[in-house]
């Protein structure tokens, strides 16, 4: 297969690439070893680990970090930031509706039991229209390229999409140990993030907040694989970091525990997963959420970011509607592009897959994380007959795409620059605005010939430039 | 500031102060036992040692026989024993990662290299490591922690009650050692004035790190009165339990000046007034009292300011 490099055509030196290749080219011999150790240093010491389960060994490992970076011309960073902006104002068109009259299921767009019959659709908020009528207030939209103009998008996270505190750090850390690259190329800044981030959670508070808002970062606690993330944006944002028993329900507002006594909270950025929200909502074994919240949410005293039920949108069967929610609500032609994908429900698309399974990327309808999924061209025969069992046993779990070109960025192996398979997430703010930093999180799929990109399958990421005009 | 993030703080300062008596205590007990002509040989010793800190019944139901190894391994590295140096290192560390934010770097620098190497020490074989070497190890760093919190933290609520947490398990601290020695070890009143009374006071000052000091304060012998008055009512003694108070009071004074008058001082009128009183005592009185109903009194009312600390600040107001 052909894989587009981002870097070079043939062997010449792409435009936004020209400094950065003078830079390794005179780079003194173990310069790189240096900066890589010094690189290292920095993230133990700020604390940037993650926690990968299930494998034994030590659980906080730090995420490879590539000190290459990913360009992006500004033009083609306007695009895609249209086409970011356009997905992003879809999808929560899609929710307003779906818990309002469902418009677009009433017009045959998309079947019902998708959305109905889907686990992540909360019957308990039908009705309710949060502020702005916004509720997924951070999306994550996955998106791989494959040749100069050509983008598509793998996923939505509409929930709580992770991995913004990389994003920062990967370029905090650049900037202390190269400032001299920063000064040769013009780059726009992505730190001015968590203002944003908590701008638009201001802008949402509800309506019988009258005050400037009080937010706070809800966490599962620091057991969680995020929580250093967790921390590290209330730190920025300046908002308290509270775990569900922090906070506690009184009449008709949520407050949170002070030295100084209860003090009312009107913005939840929540990282933790609906179900654990409410015990007296959802799960009543729930240790982790606030009991009461659902009520105060429903007559409008507190807003939940994302708003629940919000999951209802970035499953991976919903996914494939996606581009007929751009034309249905916003009366626009998506500018970014899915996937071809086969939905195995469907009796054509069942046999199509089956008999092209060594072709095709299988991936289970609500995993993550690259957990559980084939990558056909990259498997043996006998992992491909063990997957095609599980898909037989609940074809209604998987879908099916083609194996993409994902386009390569140099990287730094052992032997000097490789070209490496990489893919990008921009964080989509919606408020009252819908903003996005210019910038993202670029991962890299760091085993030679690999299409896996995530943390967990031996990924690492990158510091990701937009540069100015 | 969240009452969980102040609850740690506070517990984070209490745990770290509590390291260094359980390492102080091994000391004591170790000095004590180099003595051969005390009544009923060294297991004697131990188990009030033991007992003074409340876990004797732990210790025996976990090891039964009183040995140094058995002893060390308690006190020193054992999870299951509440007030051993590395439970209460590893709380103040999870402590201190919970509210991260709300330290320097220099101070969780500190205590995070305080609990790695305490897990090194941990897997060395204890025939390579004597009992002085584990009392200085853990002494060393949490006075590293606490010059580093004394140098870098900002002095806002936070502060105080890091602080807070010290001074009200120091005084708790001070005054238990205390007690083993005038109640536990020495409990034949003939006894008093002998050479051995003097050697464990001798002992007691020690393992305060206040044996040089008690002589520029004093100078000359060391006697019973003196020992305790430099202990309980000296107000130049860094470990003294009118010193601890008194930083307890500071601390809930800045607090209370913070918070204004909307918040319950609760814990800090009752501070003021177990202050008072010690303020009003000399150290007849405190012998005539009775040493030992006098510390008892005094015990009760730092558990009393401390749930007051948690019913003022550490609940929330619900």
């Amino acid at each position: 297969m052909n894989y587009y490099n981002e870097m070079f055509e043939g062997s010449q030196v792409r435009e936004p690439y020209a400094r950065l290749s003078e830079w390794v080219e005179t780079m003194p011999a173990d310069f790189r070893q240096m900066k890589q150790a010094e690189a290292e240093a920095l993230f133990r010491r700020i604390g940037i680990t993650f926690a990968v389960y299930g494998e034994g060994g030590d659980p906080d490992r730090l995420i490879p970090f590539d000190m290459m970076p990913r360009v992006f011309e500004q033009a083609e960073w306007r695009k895609l930031e249209r086409g970011i902006k356009q997905r992003a104002r879809a999808l929560n068109a899609f929710l307003r509706d779906v818990y309002g009259r469902a418009e677009i299921v009433r017009a045959g767009r998309i079947p019902a039991r998708l959305v109905y019959q889907n686990e992540a659709y909360e019957k308990a908020v039908v009705g309710i229209v949060p502020p702005r009528g916004v509720y997924s207030h951070i999306i994550g939209i996955d998106l791989v390229r494959t040749a100069k103009d050509q983008f598509f998008v793998l996923e939505d996270n509409c929930r709580t999409p992770s991995g913004v505190s990389y994003m920062l750090e990967n370029r905090e850390i650049m900037m202390r140990m190269f400032p001299g690259l920063f000064r040769a190329n013009r780059i726009e800044p992505v730190d001015q993030y968590p203002d944003l981030l908590r701008r638009t959670l201001e802008s949402v508070a509800p309506a019988k907040c009258h005050d400037r808002p009080t937010c706070v970062v809800l966490t599962p606690g620091h057991f969680n694989s995020a929580y250093y993330e967790h921390s590290f944006l209330a730190n920025l944002m300046g908002v308290e970091l509270v775990e569900g028993a922090d906070l506690f329900v009184d009449g008709e507002f949520v407050y949170m525990r002070t030295t100084q006594g209860p003090r009312r909270v009107d913005v939840i950025y929540r990282r933790i997963d609906d179900p654990f929200l409410d015990p007296l909502c959802f799960r009543p074994d729930s240790m982790l959420g606030v009991p009461g919240l659902m009520d105060v949410y429903r007559s409008g005293g507190v807003s939940i970011c994302s708003a629940p039920g919000a999951g209802v949108a970035d499953d991976k069967a919903i996914y494939t509607f996606v581009p007929e929610m751009v034309r249905f609500y916003l009366g626009e032609e998506p500018l970014l592009q899915n996937v071809q994908t086969w939905t195995l429900w469907k009796d054509d698309d069942y046999r199509y897959v089956m008999e092209n399974l060594a072709d095709l990327v299988v991936k289970e309808v609500h995993g993550s994380g690259g957990y559980g999924m084939l990558v056909g061209p990259k498997s043996t025969k006998d992992e491909i007959e063990a997957f095609r069992a599980k898909i037989e046993a609940n074809p209604g779990n998987y879908i099916a795409q083609p194996t993409l070109a994902l386009s390569t960025c140099p990287t730094f192996v052992e032997e000097g620059l490789a070209p490496r398979h990489v893919d990008l997430r921009p964080y989509c703010l919606c408020g009252d605005r819908i903003e996005l930093v210019p910038g993202g999180l670029t991962r890299v799929a760091l085993r030679e010939g690999s299409l896996v990109v995530n943390s967990s399958q031996g990924g690492g990421v990158k510091d990701t430039w937009v540069l100015s005009e | 500031m969240l009452s969980r993030t102040a609850a740690n703080l506070f517990w984070m300062g209490r745990h770290l102060e509590r390291a260094d008596t359980a390492a102080r205590l091994l000391d004591v007990g170790q000095r004590i036992t180099l003595l051969p002509n005390t009544a009923s040989g060294y297991q004697n010793e131990w188990n009030s040692l033991l007992q003074a800190s409340g876990t004797a019944t732990l210790f025996a139901e976990k090891y039964g026989e009183i040995s140094q190894e058995n002893i060390e391994e308690f006190i020193f590295f054992d999870r299951d024993n509440p007030s051993s140096v590395m439970s209460c290192i590893e709380r103040a560390r999870e402590a201190g990662r919970i509210v991260r934010t709300a330290l320097t770097s220099q101070v969780w620098d500190a205590l995070n290299v305080a609990y790695q190497d305490l897990r090194k020490l941990e897997k060395t074989p204890c025939d390579r490591i004597d009992t002085g070497s584990l009392t200085d190890f853990t002494t060393s760093h949490t006075s590293t922690v606490r010059g580093a919190i004394n140098a870098t933290q900002l002095r806002n609520d936070g502060w105080h009650f890091m602080n807070l947490g010290y001074g009200l398990e120091r005084a708790d601290a001070t005054a238990r050692l205390l007690d083993v020695k005038y109640y536990v070890l020495l409990p034949r009143i003939e006894f008093v004035g002998s050479g051995l009374d003097t050697y464990q006071w001798q002992v007691i000052l020690r393992a305060l790190s206040a044996h040089r000091s008690y002589h520029w304060a004093y100078g000359g012998d060391i006697t019973a009165a003196r020992v305790a008055d430099f202990l309980i009512l000296n107000g130049e003694s860094p470990r003294s339990l009118i010193t601890a108070l008194y930083e307890a009071v500071w601390n809930l004074e800045g607090i209370a000046k913070r918070y204004g008058e909307t918040v319950p001082t609760n814990a800090r009128d009752k501070a003021r007034e177990v202050l008072g009183r010690l303020q009003a005592h000399d150290i007849d009185m405190i012998f005539d009292e009775g040493l030992h109903e006098f510390l008892t009194w005094f015990i009760g009312e730092i558990g009393t300011i401390s749930t007051l600390v948690h019913e003022d600040y550490l609940l929330g107001g619900s």
